[in-house]
């Protein structure tokens, strides 16, 4: 529902997707009971046991003080107030008082365990979770939004504490309640109890169908809502583009129109829940209704006392609260259900890149990186690298260049082991990759991505993000290597001013130079570098070009190129194309070729068509220069930090 | 208070609904009081009373009283069927009306006010300070009455009833009440804060997500998950001091109500058998006195309600209350169709401040040093609501002020340049430079603080706004799109248009090919529930969108987006077809548009350093000199360097 203009899709981005999501899938329906589930979640609550079996405890005294109310009243009306027995009146009385006072604290107790045990069980499988989100690969992340894993990790999670802190308990409190009242009613006068019984599947049956209905109306109620938040959200973020057309009344109606559908729906949904209440208030009058009229005839008939009438009355309108209690908690089990299927499900799904079991750990390189005719695909027979075969000495800068979905990134992307390969071999100072760690491997290797990310925390944290023991002389080093200390010093807070999100207080051009310091600091054996094309001023983009430098300086870098002063100084330019290189070389010896790379180069750089070139043929003059960066303001906004 | 009659204002539309909950209210609270009573006679006289043949009770009496009850509580239902039903009607409506106006007016506020609102806050008032005010305007004053009628009215049947017992019970009140309201202002705090870390933990999560490779790059996959486990144990915490807390207070209360059930029991007992009081009674006593504990348990939620609502809607108010500097004045004629002639007059601009949600957070320190985890500290706060946080919000008002009384530093000064129909004029300078500035005040989204903006001689504030946008196109930097069809994307300025026309736009936007290959064509849903476009197919449906405007003047921010070379190549192409025959301002990043340009501006620091043409300019000593150097001389050489055949 957000603008679009979030980040490009990354050029030669996996296959499969952006699938529209279905808006279904995370509501719950389906099974209140699903043994497997219950299963594994008992293994968390498991180590609680004793606590949960306190709670229990609890949950039975609490109910009998509850239940004992009502008769405590019957002894006082029956034998203490017609008696003139002060002293009996004087133990109900005091009796009462405990039940009160137990319940009360019962309550406290029950609750605060339960919701303990399921805080923690909550938190426990969070940290899970997350440590397990950690270790799944990139094919994972490529198939599921971001929007999805958040769903999971806290919508789903907590469905499952709705069954935790309050389902099991509280189901069978209710359950314990409603055989309780139903005892305790045929104690005291079973022909009455058994009429009363007449009602009771009504009013569970009536209150059943009333809420799944009113549960189906509220869904859609929420869907429709989150149609008019998303409309909302998105006229926001993109108010300039509707200021510049002036589409302001088209949106208004656009809108007023989606709002009043969240209206039709809610009112309709209100309507029925509504009118729940006359429903149940009918039955559950009804049976008052007989108890008095036929339990009347028998306190007449002196069959029965009237302490024991009004006790009846009392239990027969707490008959209402467990069964309706119980109905909620019907559906919230099935949300529940759903919801931890889908909780475990993540949890087993394995990490397509895992350490073999004998993994070592990479000692430190020189920065020798051998691919051995190496076929990576990111679905089964669709390979996008088709037998690479490149060698970069320790201290070369290997430029890749090539048309969107050539396979740049690709390449990036097997070196770090975000993915692992189909065939082939890729070795680090002969260490093959897949054989070491990922961890080793990966801190041996910067990466530095085209458009910076950044996480919120302060520019000290940032930079550190590379090495979490770097000490603020080494921060304060790596930022001067990249030319950004002055800059950072120039603000109120120095290394500790936050960073936001998307925010202003960081120009483009300065999040790169940060996380170039960042990459810095880890002091990588071999850098991989997406360069970015986005345009920064003049003054930036000569920090930007000192920095690279700095940064590259003695390392291996593969450099997916943009800027025509990284391709003349490579010391290899592999030209890729369908997954495959067509040509490597220096610049100099590849335009004296005459080949790929230059009819790729004059149509990039210059523009002029090249032999196979396509239907449009440009004159000279409308030929576009190259693409290297050039005074804007960043971020497309008006730039009004003056 | 004048927070919350602004707010019942917008439910004074409905009155008439409103009237008729309250008579529904009113009139379900006089019946509710009945039911005791039917339970009294019941007891006293239909199961009690020795009849005139000596025998006991009044079966008659007892079936009249059985009916009356089933009638008086099937009425009662309807009632509240009826009050839940109508009171929810207005409150809706409430909450639609204060969507669609703060949507609309949103949409109008000026750029000013957007560049410095957060999205994200806005959206946070737009759905829950509207909700907070919902819940005041239909529930929260629903249950005031209810409350207070209520209460006078058990207070005064229980004191004519037995003044003494009435006394007596209503002891207990204050306690309830007292519990009540440190529920409302101990408790709802504990749970708004462990709400804020929740959202602290969801942050770390989704940035974590969204930083993925980064994360796993730098192999930091322990240290994030420290990161999370902390803000997790903190949540953790909360949650349990909140829930604790609500447990011991939420069962007091009941606890509380008991003691006076207690204290009837024990009174009104003796009382029964002195022979002062009657058995039913004591048992309605006992019924009132339940009854009274439901709303008195109340006072704390509607405490809270009501607290929100001021919170929320001062929040409401503070976005309505905006006033966007740029509105068409009164009386002003629409703009004739534009030849494209544009002046700027000795135009001067300072942004002026407005209050806006959010805003001022831009530079924050952290609050305390580094910690072992490096994010441990304390960030509950940060870019979250403020429930609780009015004083700020106000001081935040006086420092800015609604009106545009914060007058930011000049970015412009006396820019004075004329465009003739059809010349293409390069901006050159420094990101700050004035460049985007400069153009925003030609479709007017910001007004010159000094000089004048004329079109076609029409001086842009004495025209309407919508007449003079309309003939004006713009390409910006970042292409946004709508999460719509691409044929609705590319229509976007003109809804109405024929597909024909799309697809002509489509097709001179070089967007024709990919659209073709996309699974359902134009009719192909982009955003987030369709297809990503990349960044270049992104530009050139925008490219298209203003295309199908045909405007007399363009605005273009000539940005190269993260694309490949080809695509570079096809966006140049379009843009060219965009610009032929209009009065093109290009915020200029090639050489060759440079090199096109009728006329080049340079700026620095918001002024006019230096102007003319390439090949005049390319020989002057200045800061032309300087960016040509640096960048555009690369591009030269290329050119030079390569082989004549490419030529």
């Amino acid at each position: 529902m957000t603008a679009t203009a979030t980040r490009p899709a990354s050029s030669d981005a996996p296959p499969g997707r952006a699938k529209p999501r279905d808006p279904e899938e995370d509501e719950a329906l389906g099974k209140a009971y699903d043994p497997r589930i219950v299963s594994r979640t008992w293994e968390y609550v498991k180590p609680f046991r004793a606590r949960m079996a306190l709670a229990t405890v609890l949950m039975i005294v609490i109910a009998c003080a509850n239940l004992a109310g009502p008769y405590l009243i019957k002894v006082a009306l029956d034998y203490a107030i017609p008696n003139e027995d002060t002293g009996l009146l004087l133990l109900t009385v005091v009796a009462f008082f405990v039940t009160a006072l137990i319940t009360w604290l019962g309550t406290y107790g029950q609750t605060y365990i339960m919701s303990w045990v399921g805080q923690s069980v909550l938190f426990s499988m969070r940290r899970q979770l997350f440590t397990h989100l950690q270790r799944l690969s990139f094919s994972f992340y490529d198939n599921m939004e971001a929007g999805r894993i958040m769903s999971r990790m806290t919508g789903d999670v907590n469905a499952l504490n709705e069954f935790l802190t309050s389902g099991v308990v509280a189901i069978a409190s209710d359950f314990f309640v409603l055989v309780g009242i139903v005892v305790l009613m045929f104690t005291l006068n079973w022909r009455l109890a058994a009429i009363t019984m007449l009602v009771l599947p009504v009013i569970a049956i009536a209150t059943h169908l009333y809420r799944s209905r009113s549960r189906e109306m509220y869904r859609e109620v929420r869907r429709q809502n989150a149609i008019v938040t998303g409309h909302l959200a998105e006229n926001i973020s993109g108010v300039r583009v509707v200021q510049a057309f002036a589409r302001e009344d088209t949106n208004r109606a656009q809108f007023d129109a989606v709002n009043r559908e969240n209206l039709k729906r809610l009112l309709k949904a209100t309507l029925w829940s509504a009118g729940f209440g006359p429903v149940i208030t009918f039955i559950s009058t009804v049976a008052t209704v007989i108890v008095i009229w036929y339990g009347g005839r028998q306190v007449l008939g002196e069959e029965m006392t009237i302490g024991s009438l009004w006790a009846f009355l009392s239990y027969v309108g707490r008959f209402f609260e467990p069964i309706n209690d119980l109905s909620a908690r019907y559906n919230s089990m099935q949300a529940a259900m759903a919801g931890g299927e889908r909780v475990f499900e993540l949890m087993d799904t394995p990490p397509a890149v895992q350490d073999r079991n004998d993994a070592y750990e990479l000692p430190r390189i020189d920065g020798r990186v051998v691919l051995d005719n190496v076929v990576f695909e990111y679905l089964p027979d669709r390979p996008v690298l088709k037998g690479i075969s490149l060698k970069a000495e320790p201290g070369d800068l290997v430029a890749l260049v090539g048309h969107t979905g050539a396979g740049k990134s690709s390449i990036i992307n097997i070196m770090l082991r975000f993915y692992d390969i189909k065939s082939g071999a890729i070795t680090v100072d002969g260490h093959d990759i897949s054989a070491v760690t990922t961890e080793s491997l990966r801190r041996q290797v910067g990466l530095v991505l085209q458009e910076p990310f950044l996480f919120s925390g302060t520019v000290r944290d940032n930079i550190r993000f590379g090495k979490l023991d770097a000490t603020d002389d080494e921060v304060i080093a790596a930022a001067k290597a990249v030319n950004l200390h002055e800059f950072i010093e120039s603000m109120p807070f120095g290394y500790d001013t936050e960073v936001q999100e998307r925010g202003s207080t960081l120009s483009q051009g300065q999040r790169q130079l940060l996380s170039f310091a960042r990459a810095l600091i880890a002091d990588p054996r071999i850098l991989i570098l997406d360069e970015a094309t986005s345009s920064v001023d003049t003054s930036t983009e000569k920090l930007i070009q000192t920095a690279l430098e700095v940064l590259m300086r003695g390392r291996t870098s593969f450099v997916i190129a943009h800027r025509l002063s990284t391709i003349i100084s490579a010391n290899q330019i592999i030209l890729l194309h369908h997954g495959e290189i067509v040509e490597r070389g220096t610049h100099a010896e590849l335009l004296q070729r005459e080949g790929h790379y230059y009819n790729l180069y004059s149509m990039t750089f210059l523009n002029a068509p090249a032999d196979d070139s396509d239907s449009v043929s440009p004159r000279l003059e409308d030929v576009p220069p190259p693409p290297i960066a050039f005074p804007a303001s960043p971020g497309g906004r008006p730039s009004n930090r003056a | 208070m004048t927070i919350l009659r602004r707010l019942l204002g917008y439910a004074y539309r409905y009155r008439l609904y409103t009237v008729l909950a309250y008579i529904c209210l009113l009139a379900g609270i006089i019946l509710g009081l009945a039911q005791p009573i039917i339970f009294q006679q019941v007891i006293d006289r239909g199961l009690g009373s020795i009849g005139p043949d000596g025998q006991r009770g009044d079966l008659p009496f007892l079936f009249q009283m059985a009916m009356l009850l089933l009638v008086v509580n099937v009425t009662i239902s309807l009632l509240n069927f009826g009050m839940s039903y109508l009171n929810e009607f207005v409150s809706q409506r409430v909450a639609y009306d204060l969507r669609n106006d703060l949507y609309d007016h949103l949409q109008r506020l000026s750029f000013a006010y957007h560049n410095r609102a957060k999205t994200g806050e806005l959206m946070s008032r737009v759905t829950s300070d509207v909700d907070s005010a919902r819940i005041f305007t239909g529930q929260g004053v629903l249950q005031t009455v209810n409350t207070i009628v209520v209460y006078v009215a058990i207070m005064g049947l229980m004191l004519a009833l037995h003044w003494q017992l009435a006394l007596l019970s209503l002891i207990t009140m204050p306690f309830i009440g007292y519990a009540a309201v440190t529920y409302g202002t101990r408790v709802r705090p504990m749970f708004s804060r462990m709400q804020r870390q929740w959202a602290q933990l969801t942050a770390v999560l989704q940035e974590n997500i969204t930083g993925v490779r980064v994360v796993k790059a730098f192999a930091r996959e322990q240290y994030e998950s420290e990161k999370f486990a902390t803000e997790n144990q903190v949540y953790l915490e909360r949650n349990i001091a909140a829930t604790r807390l609500q447990a011991l207070i939420y069962p007091l209360m009941i606890f509380i109500s008991a003691i006076g059930t207690i204290m009837i029991l024990w009174f009104g007992g003796l009382e029964v058998m002195r022979g002062n009081l009657t058995l039913g009674t004591l048992l309605a006593f006992n019924s009132y006195l339940q009854r009274l504990a439901q709303p008195t348990r109340q006072l704390g939620v509607i405490i809270s309600w009501v607290s929100r609502a001021v919170a929320s809607g001062e929040r409401l108010f503070e976005i309505l209350d905006a006033k966007s500097p740029v509105l068409d004045r009164p009386g002003v004629s629409p703009m004739p169709p534009i030849e494209g002639r544009v002046v700027f007059e000795n135009v001067s601009f300072a942004y002026t401040i407005p209050a806006v949600p959010g805003a001022g957070a831009a530079l924050q320190p952290k609050p305390d040093r580094l910690t072992e985890t490096g994010f441990a500290s304390e960030r509950g706060a940060k870019g979250g609501r403020h429930d609780d946080d009015k004083s700020s919000d106000k001081k935040r008002r006086e420092l800015f002020g609604d009106t545009p009384s914060g007058i930011g530093e000049t970015v412009l000064h006396d820019i004075s340049l004329a465009a003739e129909p059809g010349q293409v004029v390069a901006l050159l300078g420094h990101t700050g430079s004035g460049k985007t500035t400069l153009v925003n005040l030609i479709p007017r989204f910001y007004d010159a603080t000094a000089g004048s903006v004329r079109v076609d001689g029409h001086d842009v504030r004495e025209v309407q706004l919508h007449s003079l946008r309309r003939q004006i196109g713009l390409v910006m930097q970042e292409s946004l799109l709508f999460s719509a069809t691409i044929a609705e994307n590319i229509a976007f300025g003109r809804p109405e248009v024929s597909l024909d026309a799309i697809e002509r736009a489509a097709r001179a936007a070089q967007a024709w090919e990919f659209i073709l290959e996309l699974p359902e064509g134009l009719d192909t849903k982009v955003g987030e529930r369709g297809v990503t476009l990349s960044g270049g197919q992104r530009q050139r449906v925008a490219i298209a969108r203003a295309l199908l405007m045909d405007p007399r003047i363009l605005i273009l921010d000539d940005a190269t987006a993260s694309v490949d070379m080809r695509t570079e190549f096809q966006i140049q192409q379009a843009l060219q077809e965009l610009m032929k025959g209009r009065t093109t301002f290009v915020i200029a990043q090639r050489l060759t548009t440079v090199r096109n340009a009728d006329q080049i501006l340079v700026l620095e620091h918001g002024r006019i350093v230096q102007r003319g043409i390439h090949n005049s300019l390319v020989t002057e000593e200045g800061p032309y000199r300087e960016i040509y150097d640096l960048q555009l001389r690369d591009q030269e050489e290329v050119m030079a360097q390569m082989p004549q055949r490419a030529r």
